[in-house]
Parts: structure tokens; sequence; C-alpha cells
């Protein structure tokens, strides 16, 4: 992080449904009051995106999202079979007269166009998902990625989704569920990742997950926890002896559930909530200064 | 019994709809079955079903690039092919490795070759409610779907071996490689989704997933009563697409209980909402028979 541009912060859950696009999006709506024009929102969540429903964008360009596959010359090919043994994918073969492709598994690493010795194979581009660009009413960009249905590859949509990331904004990253490949290459876009949970026997076994990840990573995290209630100390407790800060509780409120079905932010349909949005972005910037403040003084 | 084992996927396509909660109930009501927690990225089905472990094992699903540096000439070959920029002449990123082999056929001295890395664990363990396949992903690995594969092959045998006749699988969120591969080539997905926008939007895209594969679908609504015009939309949109409705739960707030003292709810306390899985089991169960 350059000290011009502004920190990229991502929002994610090891567990689904814990509330991390009505978290990420209340940020950036509460953010967008007192920075206007400065915030961006991007939804990482290729596979299930859902922020465009409680931000309402106005969409103006859609941008295709391609990957590599072969394309084999079968006038050219020599059925040699090398581009099927070099495939860690399996997702070339040469059966006989045939070569068969499976778009599906290639990882578009290019091993069977390199290995072929006659040149037969071309890669061409094939879309996989698409990336959606807009603002909102209250001046927020927003960027939205969406995997193609029945195509399994999240991680190229994932990436060209986050890589919109405009140093020049405070940019919310909505990241998917769990800690696989599609949540490590949204935070490995951010400086800072707000944990959303909630304080049940899931919620603290998938934030275990998700904290060992950041940290893995070098990702410094805070945790927002959802639906809290009294009784239920488990995460509070995991945080404390973890020494993770906990940057907000939002109770278990049936009218908080509701107001997300209908489509409506936290910011947006409890305006009470506001200062407690922009001071938990004040925490975030105020741990990242002291930690760059620590590490210039090692 | 006719000796076919079917197999049915709970799957939600948005988090947290309930999913774990209503397969674990189905857990302890069916007969004869084998539990698949297929949704390894963040794996929950065991906190309730307290498994005792059996047997287990390392999950090799991935590979990644090891240098031998004294063959090393710094060519720097791996670092111009390789598309994932996770070599350099000093450096090799695990994270971003895809273990492709391309540095491995571009380096000109044969310093590079693959290694299979453990990343993850299987476990085949036994319940009070029977056997179950499942897994642990190590956080920040990758190939969760060769690991719902390889969970669903274990159930698979261990239904065949003993003579089940059902496996019942937890997917997981989304609709990309975990998701899909614990959808491939079952016999019914059962959607488990809530009357929120956000919650129709991913159903929609699940069950567009479910028909890329053929796999006739039904659906379960949870927490049915927290907006009712929504509701109403999931109804119609099953009346349009011919999916028999299963039920409709209603809010609950003893559903976290439950999963807080570790029992199937069903086994928990009796209910709107045990009463509406008991039923929902029960024509389930009819239907995957015919």
């Amino acid at each position: 992080m350059s000290e011009r541009s502004k920190p990229t912060v991502s929002v994610a859950a090891g567990k689904g449904g814990t509330g991390k696009t009505l978290f990420a999006t209340s940020l950036a709506v509460a953010l967008s009051e007192i920075h206007p024009g400065q915030v961006q929102l991007i939804d990482c969540d290729v596979e299930e995106p859902n922020a465009d429903i409680l931000l309402h964008p106005q969409i103006t360009q859609h941008t295709p999202v391609n990957v590599l596959v072969p394309q084999v010359d079968l006038d050219i090919c020599t059925r040699c079979g090398l581009c099927a043994k070099h495939c860690q994918f399996s997702a070339i073969a040469v059966i006989r007269d045939a070569v068969i492709t499976f778009p599906d598994l290639c990882a578009a690493c290019g091993v069977c166009a390199y290995v072929c010795p006659v040149g037969a194979i071309t890669e061409v581009n094939r879309q996989v998902g698409s990336v959606a660009h807009g603002s909102t009413v209250r001046g927020i960009e927003f960027v939205q990625g969406r995997l193609s249905v029945g195509d399994q590859r999240a991680t190229p949509v994932t990436r060209a989704t986050g890589s919109c990331n405009d140093d020049s904004m405070i940019t919310i990253l909505d990241a998917p569920p769990g800690t696989a490949c599609p949540m490590q290459e949204t935070i490995e876009f951010s400086d800072y990742c707000i944990l959303v949970t909630e304080p049940t026997p899931f919620g603290l076994a998938n934030l275990e997950d998700s904290v060992e990840t950041c940290r893995r990573m070098g990702i410094p995290c805070g945790v927002v926890i959802n639906r809290d209630q009294a009784g239920r100390p488990g995460v509070e407790d995991y945080c404390t002896r973890e020494g993770i800060d906990v940057l907000l509780h939002i109770p278990e409120d049936r009218e908080i559930a509701e107001a997300y079905a209908r489509g409506e932010t936290l910011a947006d349909a409890f305006p009470q909530w506001h200062d407690e949005l922009v001071r938990v972005y004040e925490d975030v910037i105020r741990s990242l200064s002291q930690t760059a403040t620590a590490k210039v003084e090692e | 019994m006719n000796g076919v084992v079917k197999q049915l996927t709970v799957i939600s396509g948005k988090g947290g709809t309930g999913k774990t909660t209503v397969l674990a109930s189905f857990a302890a009501l069916a007969e004869d079955k084998v539990m698949a927690d297929c949704d390894v990225d963040a794996a929950n089905l065991h906190l309730v079903l307290t498994p005792t472990v059996v047997e287990s094992g390392d999950f090799y699903g991935a590979q990644i690039a090891v240098r031998d540096a004294k063959l090393c000439q710094q060519s720097g070959e791996c670092e111009r092919y390789c598309r994932f920029d996770a070599i350099t002449t000093t450096d090799i990123d695990e994270l971003a490795c895809e273990g492709c082999g391309m540095c491995v056929v571009a380096c000109p001295n044969g310093a590079l070759r693959l290694e299979t890395v453990s990343c993850g664990q299987w476990y085949l363990s036994e319940t009070d409610y029977g056997p179950m396949a499942h897994a642990r992903l190590s956080p920040a690995a990758e190939s969760s779907g060769r690991l719902v594969t390889m969970v669903r092959q274990k159930a698979e045998d261990t239904a065949a071996e003993r003579g089940l006749a059902l496996v019942l699988i937890d997917g997981a969120p989304g609709i990309g490689c975990t998701a899909a591969a614990a959808l491939a080539d079952v016999d019914m997905a059962l959607v488990v989704t809530e009357p929120t926008l956000s919650g129709i939007h991913d159903m929609e895209r699940v069950v567009e997933l479910s028909g890329h594969f053929g796999v006739p679908v039904t659906v379960l609504i949870n927490k049915a009563d927290l907006n009712a015009e929504n509701t109403r939309r999931i109804r119609d949109y099953c009346v349009e697409n011919q999916f028999e409705l299963l039920g409709e739960l209603p809010y609950d707030e003893s559903v976290t209980e439950a999963m807080a003292h570790q029992v199937p709810l069903v086994e928990y306390r009796d209910g709107p909402v045990t009463e509406g899985i008991r039923q929902a089991w029960s024509r389930l169960s009819q239907m995957l028979s015919a």
C-alpha cells in the first residue's frame, strides 16, 4: 500500500450466510456518506453474487472474462499423445484417432501447446463469466463478477473482478465464503480482512479456518460478530485468546433479518448504525497504520 | 430395497440457509444410509453428528513445482513460461503454483519436478446415526472439487460394502467446483432456500446447475415466515418449473440451540420446524424410492 493510495478492505466469512454481504454493503453505504464519490464496492463472490440486490446499482458496462483453452488442428496433429501425457489436469485426451478436450478441467496453463511437436494446438478464448461495472445513486462505484452457470472455474473470474480495485478509492471487497481458492484470490487484493461470523459452533469452527488462512497469507484480520446473543461467548473468547480485534457486534434481530430479506442494507434500514460502521473502518485504518509504524521501527 | 444405492444432495447456493441442519435431521430419520459431508471447505456436519474416526488418510489432490538448486542454471525459462506468476529463478510461490508442470517442461536443465502435496485429510467415521465420510481441507489449500469426489467415493464404497440404500450428501454453497462435484450424477437435489432476495437469486443459479447435470430438483423453504412476499415468489417459481415444494419451515431460535447442543434438531426438541422436517423427509424418501 503506497502512501497516496487508499486501503482495500476485504469482507470474508468461512461459513456462508453469516451476513458478509450485508456488512460489506452497509459499510460501503455508511462510508459513502462521509467520503462521497470515493467508495468502491467490488463483489468478488462470483459464484453467487448478491451485492447488487442490496445496493441497486445502475450497471453501465459488462466485460467478458475469458480463459484460454486448447484447440487442436486435427489435420496437423499426429496423435502422438504428448499433450495428454503432460496435461496434469486430464483436460486433453488422445483416444485412437480422436483428440478430446475437457475445457472444464483445463487450467489454461499452456503446457499442451508448448509440448506439441508439430504446433497443432492453438489456445483460444472461452468465456467463463463477466464483470459488471456501474454506480449507485449514492455514488458508490460498483463492480461485480459473475461466473457463468455450468462453468466451474471461479478463480479467473474472481481475479478479473478483484483487479478492478481502484487504488485512489476506499475499496470494499465482498469475498466468497469458505477458505479455498476463490476466497484467497479475493483477500489477496486487500490490506485488511474483516471476518464476519456468528456465535454458533459452525460459525466458530469456520472462523478458525479463516483466521488461519489470513495468517498464512500475511493479511491482518478483525472480526464482526453478527446475530450476537447474550450467553454465546464462544467466538468472543476465541478472539480474546488469539488476540484478534472484535470490530463490531450486530445483535440477533428479526427486524434486521427482515430488512435484509427485502434487500435493504443495515445503513439504509437503520440509520443509527452509520456511526458504528464508520467507526469500524476507522479502527481498521488505525490498526493498519500501527502495523506500518511497527514495521518501520523494526 | 432393490440393491441400487440412491444419492441425495442437500444444497442451497447461498450459505447459511439451514442445509446442514436439515441434513443432520435426515441422518437421524433415514434408515440404511451413509452421510457424506462434501462442504469440505467449511465442513460442519461433524459438529452435529460427532463422529468417531475409524479410518483416515492424507488427501494428495494437488502438485507443486520443486526445484533442485544444484541443477538450476538460472535460465529464467520457468519464470518466462509460468502463467501464474508462481516461480522466479530463486523462489516458488506455493500458494500461486497450480502444479501444471509448465516450468518442468520449460526448464532446459531438468532442475524442476512436480511433487504431490497433502492438502487435507479424509475420514471414514461411525456416528450414532450410521457411517459418515468427511474431510478437512487444509486452510489455504486448493483442489476442493477433487476432495469432494473422494469423499463421495468413500461414502459410495461404504454403502456398497454394507448394503446401505442411501448416500446423504451435504453440498457446499456456490456453484463452482466444490458445489458441482457434490451434485454430479446424484439421484436428487434438495435445495434448501430462504425467502430473502439473495436466497432466491442463489437458488435459481444452483437449480440451473442441477439442470446442467440432469439432476431432478425439489425445494424446501426455511425461515418461510421471514418475508411472505418472497415465500410466495419461491412457491410460484416451483410451480412454474414443476419442482415439488417439499415444505416450509418457520423461523425458529431453537435451531441454533440444537446446534450448540450437538444433536440433530429432530432429536433436540419437537416443534413446528421438526414437524416440517419430518414431513419433508417422509415425502422425500417416497420420491427417492419411486
